[in-house]
């Protein structure tokens, strides 16, 4: 894909520090970002060159290692990427900077408000988001006719697969992990409950909250899961439906390009929809994943850094990413390109969930949280709904606190 | 001893000293000034001095109490098996007398292997579909529950250092005198008999070193745990805890109070060894001749 050449006027070099001015960016590994920051190099001409540091993999281990680093002022960070659930901690650890201006103005412009909100603190910006991520509900076009639109239709589908000796299982993931929260949240969100209060300062787990508990207790006991289901994580969930054991697979859309190269055949008779909800007739809210570009409070080059991250996340940017590594745009307009309906297929389902998406606890101690949260429901098949419900509500409040051991 | 022999002493050890102070004493000093006080790194301007109220907290807690309880069974369970196949394995290597290098050599490979990449190797081959032997042993999924995945843990520990222990119970073996073994034969003892009337007594020294040096090891498992469970279905040992804790949680005052109370615990159990089996470091000088 041709992508524009911003020919920028060569105003001075950018400081005389001698030598150029290097912005180190932290990220996520995404195959086709290197060619994301060399077109940057070329809009930026001589005044900055961007260096793309690959984080790990896993994003505790990404958020481990960016917390070490500016917990130590490390000044070779400029620009990091910021998993949607960190900004608050990052921000009021004063690491990153807020955005204001211009830059402000030129990161919300055409952004998504799902996404956007969670790169707000306090009603201040931090960052810029550069994708955003939503689950959706793949299934066996040759084993079920019409997608389930609730958890109990789903659970009915599987459970008559079963008997009648196909492929029954739902697949998602439920390792004592975050993906576990992220499961979790959904379902709450989707019975239009609460975890935590809204300026995440008091633990409520309300009615909503405890349905969302016999919800996933259910489901963990209905004999449609997979045996692995509480040591799964996100690839371990995409490998066992390649192999044929699942009908449903709840799971973010990279599995759409695995499948494709992975499991051709698999793939052929693979179709998405919504995820599903809880009420039937209430559509369900999805927990949003994604990234977001920040500026770490320790740069020595605060204003190249603002202009690399616009650049890295910009509208034709996305685009490219969307198409080549099959990350969802946060900027709208990027999904009524034309060139956006072969490549990327499912944007109207992702589109549709991220138009009333459901954000997962903002709070400093979002960490402490989910730890609290995925070992008290790891395994959902020991939920006592009531019961587990009033041991969130006092562990919840002394993680926000960060009172207490985590577990 | 001269004072000018004393001052050369000192001289000759500062290097050393100073290296050993830098990197081992002051960050054991710093981490017990931090476990005294409230320190988060979430929240920068909330840190103050609060005493004793970290060790309150860790040590009236639940989870803390599960993670020491399953670190002492793996330590327990881990060790005792590991003696007792570390000694056979060392008397085979002991008495081979054919390919003796290359009966060593594929003894040693399990130490020589990264103990996270093993585990993953563990991880796979206990997951139905992926591995062989969930395939061939198991029902359902083992690393899912717990008996079964403090198993797996255990198993995976055992065979990564159980050369370990052999290879320091072989060093033992080599303190054995041949003419007593020859004399205790002569006399009409069994091979059981010279074996535990003669060559465990003269190894003592030895084992008790391999068991202490295995049991500090096996009191701060980590990666295992970290790589097959990540602690799930309460499988979490304490430094798993201290790292959710001090490295997850960025809560430096709770997370430096367990390291405090690992330091303290592993202490312990060195007291113990020494004081009351009478371990002693390897080259001290009375050492088996009680």
């Amino acid at each position: 894909m041709g992508l524009v050449l911003g020919i920028s006027a060569a105003c001075g070099t950018g400081g005389g520090d001698g030598g150029e001015t290097t912005i180190n960016v932290y990220y996520a590994p995404e195959n086709n970002f290197p060619k994301v920051v060399e077109d940057c190099n070329r809009q930026a001409g001589n005044r900055y060159r961007i260096q793309y540091n690959v984080l790990p993999r896993g994003a505790d281990d990404q958020r481990v290692q960016l917390a070490r680093r500016l917990a130590a002022r490390d000044r070779a960070i400029d620009v990091l990427a910021l998993d949607v659930t960190w900004t608050p901690e990052f921000a009021s650890a004063g690491w990153i900077r807020e955005w204001t201006g211009q830059h402000r103005a030129e990161a919300e412009n055409g952004t998504l408000a799902g996404p956007l909100e969670t790169a707000a603190y306090q009603s201040k910006l931090y960052a810029a988001p550069k994708n955003t991520n939503v689950q959706l509900l793949w299934y066996r076009t040759d084993l079920v006719s019409r997608p389930p639109s609730t958890w109990d239709e789903m659970i009915a589908a599987a459970q008559d697969l079963k008997s009648r000796g196909q492929p029954y299982q739902i697949l998602t993931m439920g390792a004592q992990y975050e993906g576990l929260v992220v499961l979790y949240n959904t379902l709450v969100e989707s019975a239009g409950g609460k975890i935590l209060n809204d300026d995440g300062t008091q633990a409520v787990m309300d009615a909503g909250a405890v349905q969302a508990l016999a919800v996933l207790q259910r489901f963990a006991t209905a004999g449609v899961t997979s045996p692995s289901f509480t040591n799964q994580l996100e690839d371990d969930v995409r490998l066992a439906y390649q192999g044929g054991g699942g009908a449903f697979q709840l799971n973010w859309p990279f599995v759409y390009a695995a499948m494709q190269s992975g499991a051709p055949d698999i793939a052929a008779k693979t179709a998405w929809a919504r995820y599903p909800s809880i009420q039937p007739g209430t559509p369900s809210r999805v927990t949003v994943g994604g990234y977001h570009l920040a500026v770490s409070a320790y740069s020595r080059h605060p204003d190249e850094a603002f202009e690399a991250a616009l650049c890295l996340r910009s509208p034709e940017h996305q685009k490219f990413s969307a198409i080549n590594d099959g990350v969802p745009p946060t900027i709208e307009a990027v999904y009524d390109d034309p060139e956006m309906e072969q490549a990327y297929p499912m944007r109207d389902e992702i589109r549709a969930e991220l138009k009333d998406a459901g954000a997962r606890p903002s709070t400093p101690a979002y960490q402490n949280v989910s730890t609290v949260l995925s070992a008290t429901l790891s395994p959902p098949s020991g939920i006592r709904p009531e019961e587990t419900a009033r041991e969130l509500r006092g562990s919840l409040q002394d993680a926000l606190e960060s009172k207490g051991v985590l577990p | 001893m001269k004072q000018e022999e004393w001052r050369l002493a000192w001289l000759l050890c500062a290097p050393a000293v100073i290296v050993m102070v830098a990197v081992t004493a002051w960050p054991i000093v710093y981490s017990v000034w931090l476990s005294l006080q409230r320190a988060d790194l979430k929240f920068p301007q909330q840190q103050e001095f609060v005493g004793l109220e970290n060790y309150a907290t860790v040590l009236s807690n639940d989870y803390w109490w599960t993670a020491f309880g399953i670190t002492l069974f793996i330590t327990v369970v881990s060790v005792a098996i590991e003696l007792v196949l570390g000694m056979a394995l060392a008397l085979v290597m002991h008495r081979t007398l054919v390919a003796r290098g290359l009966v060593r050599t594929a003894t040693l490979i399990p130490y020589g292997i990264v103990t996270v990449v093993a585990a993953f190797s563990w991880r796979f081959a206990w997951t139905p579909k992926t591995g062989y032997l969930a395939e061939a042993f198991a029902q359902g999924a083992p690393l899912t529950e717990r008996a079964s995945a403090l198993a797996v843990i255990i198993l995976a520990e055992v065979w990564k250092t159980t050369p370990f222990m052999a290879l320091l119970l072989m060093a033992g073996l080599a303190l054995v005198p041949d003419d007593l073994l020859k004399a205790a034969a002569m006399d009409g003892a069994g091979w059981w008999q010279r074996f535990t009337k003669v060559m465990l007594p003269a190894m003592k020294p030895a084992i008790l070193v391999a068991l202490l040096f295995r049991t500090l090891d096996a009191f701060r498992i980590f990666d295992n745990i970290f790589v097959l469970t990540a602690g799930a279905n309460e499988t979490s040992s304490v430094s798993m805890l201290t790292y959710n804790n001090l490295i997850k949680g960025l809560n430096l005052g709770i997370g430096s109070t367990m390291s405090v109370l690992i330091f303290l615990a592993v202490a312990a159990i060195a007291f113990l060894f020494v004081k009351i089996f009478g371990a002693a470091a390897p080259g001290s000088d009375d050492g088996g001749r009680r």
